[in-house]
């Protein structure tokens, strides 16, 4: 003989199919409690709204969003165009076309290879920041701008000029949140193949 | 004559200008009911939401199906528009006006049968919806067409007969009749507040608002009858809905609501112009009250399934209609004798 089935909680309620009354199937009072929830409702103070162009949402200093291709003190492009960013990223958002330093253009490029072409597609980008993790150069961060929207697809494919930041030093872009001492710490270590 | 005509002109105007900016306010209410602020974008506080959206109607590509009937789908837009434009002529806005010797009646037409003439402009409502759903062509346009005019016609039936008993009341079906009377005794709801509750219920239905929104239905319908419109023909019977609201509440605030009537102003012995200028606020205060009321409860309550919005017009609303006329007439046999 089974035993009658214990309950595990007591927070079941049993469901019952009971008749409605008259007062019940007119529907009348009810509708009065609906409308007189939506009427406290309309008269709410509407405050979590943001008006976002002109009201911006507080951020963390560590946001991520759309990246810089950082130049050295001396004005130089980091970037080598090694490649491994393009290859750590998850969404496939990163190409790139590599190009030999010649000469004369020391005071541009740091090392003897750099990126004459280097594209982000924003569109496929998931913002994850891998890319930061994986650059050997210090090149690349990802900053608190936000990619702005647009009306076609094209202009989401981001190439240096959107990318690299000014050469004059009061236009660099800050990422010292992003960069900190922690981070330059791990990125030392020898351990990771990249870093050697 | 020459009054009469710039009266229905501005009229005219007024009709399409509240229309148009009931859109707005549905937007506006259905986000403040639903804690959000609306349109906010165009102009201050988005008011001129409604020439822009207006804008975007006529921009937009006027796409006619190739196996639709084209005059028919013509005519569907037209005469829903013009139906609903109708109405406004024969309600009385306010008194009349003493403006330079000459005498300006606020009401466009007082016909003796003021009521009836507002039910037959409603019956030919449901033509414009009937037509524009049978000419797309489309099974779920015809579907939505066919439940618009069955809920309608069901409608209009407990409708009238919820008027009925306010007419053996009242005895005339004039209009400006039915509003004198009401100042000179008590407003009509105070008199009838069962025949109002029926009144209100089906006037929802027939101006197909939540919760009897049945022609229109993206769940089961795609759109509903106005599937295969596009451009200002959909526009148009857009607009026709809530221009059918807006005379739905002046019919509301008329019959049930004293219409122009301020309770006590005539006591105070005022200059008559004054009193009419604010008995025509007054009216259209009531009005934009129930345009008000109409999305209100458009926000809170959930719509009724088809069958038991059927259910509910002729099992309910009917034999409460038909016991609505004998209380009526128990009461006037009561109060006056054989």
């Amino acid at each position: 003989m089974a035993a009658a089935m214990q309950p595990l909680t007591n927070r079941s309620k049993v469901v019952s199919n009971k008749k409605m009354t008259l007062v019940e199937r007119t529907y009348l009072p009810m509708i009065m409690v609906g409308l007189w929830i939506t009427l406290k409702h309309f008269f709410r103070i509407k405050r979590p709204t943001i008006q976002y162009p002109e009201v911006e949402r507080p951020r963390s200093d560590i946001y991520r969003g759309q990246h810089v291709l950082k130049r050295d003190d001396q004005g130089r492009e980091r970037c080598t165009s090694c490649g491994l960013c393009a290859v750590s990223c998850p969404a496939e958002a990163i190409t790139m076309v590599s190009a030999e330093r010649k000469k004369g253009e020391e005071h541009l490029y740091r090392e003897e290879k750099y990126a004459a072409v280097y594209e982000i597609n924003m569109l496929r980008c998931i913002f994850c920041g891998d890319c930061e993790d994986a650059c050997p150069k210090e090149a690349i961060f990802l900053t608190d701008r936000i990619v702005q929207a647009d009306y076609l697809r094209m202009p989401f494919i981001f190439g240096k000029d959107e990318l690299v930041e000014p050469i004059e030093k009061d236009k660099r872009v800050d990422v010292t949140k992003r960069q900190t001492p922690a981070v330059i710490k791990f990125k030392q270590q020898e351990r990771f193949a990249h870093n050697r | 004559m020459l009054p009469t005509l710039i009266f229905l002109l501005v009229l005219f105007v007024v009709t399409l200008s509240v229309a148009a900016y009931s859109t707005y306010g549905e937007r506006k209410v259905a986000a403040f009911i639903q804690d959000r602020i609306g349109p906010n974008r165009a102009g201050p506080f988005g008011i001129l939401q409604p020439l822009a959206d207006g804008a975007k109607m006529f921009m937009k590509e006027d796409f006619i199906p190739a196996t639709a009937n084209r005059k028919l789908f013509f005519l569907g837009p037209a005469i829903a528009m013009t139906t609903a434009l109708l109405t406004g002529v024969v309600i009385p806005w306010g008194g009349t006006l003493e403006v330079f010797g000459t005498t300006i009646n606020l009401q466009g037409t007082d016909p003796e049968i003021g009521i009836l003439y507002v039910f037959a402009i409603l019956s030919i409502g449901v033509y414009g919806i009937m037509l524009g759903g049978w000419a797309s062509n489309n099974k779920f346009a015809l579907l939505g067409a066919i439940r618009a005019a069955s809920q309608m016609v069901s409608y209009e039936l407990a409708m009238g007969m919820s008027v009925v008993a306010l007419v053996m009341l009242t005895g005339t079906l004039s209009l400006s009749g039915i509003v004198e009377y009401q100042i000179a005794t008590h407003w009509g709801v105070v008199q009838q507040p069962l025949g109002f509750l029926l009144f209100l219920i089906c006037a929802f239905a027939e101006a197909n608002r939540a919760p009897f929104d049945m022609p229109e239905c993206e769940t089961e319908l795609v759109g509903g009858y106005h599937t295969e419109y596009s451009s200002m023909k959909l526009g148009f019977f857009l607009f026709a809905e809530y221009t059918n609201m807006f005379m739905s509440s002046a019919v509301i605030a008329t019959l049930y609501f004293g219409g122009y009537d301020i309770p006590g102003i005539h006591s105070l012995g005022w200059d008559p112009n004054i009193v009419t200028i604010l008995g025509m606020i007054a009216m259209f205060a009531k009005t934009f009250f129930f345009i008000f009321f109409f999305m209100w409860v458009r926000w809170s309550v959930p719509r009724f399934r088809f069958d038991q919005l059927m259910n509910l017009g002729w099992k309910t609303l009917i034999p409460l209609a038909i016991l609505n006329i004998l209380l009526t007439g128990g009461w006037l046999v009561f109060k006056n004798g054989f």
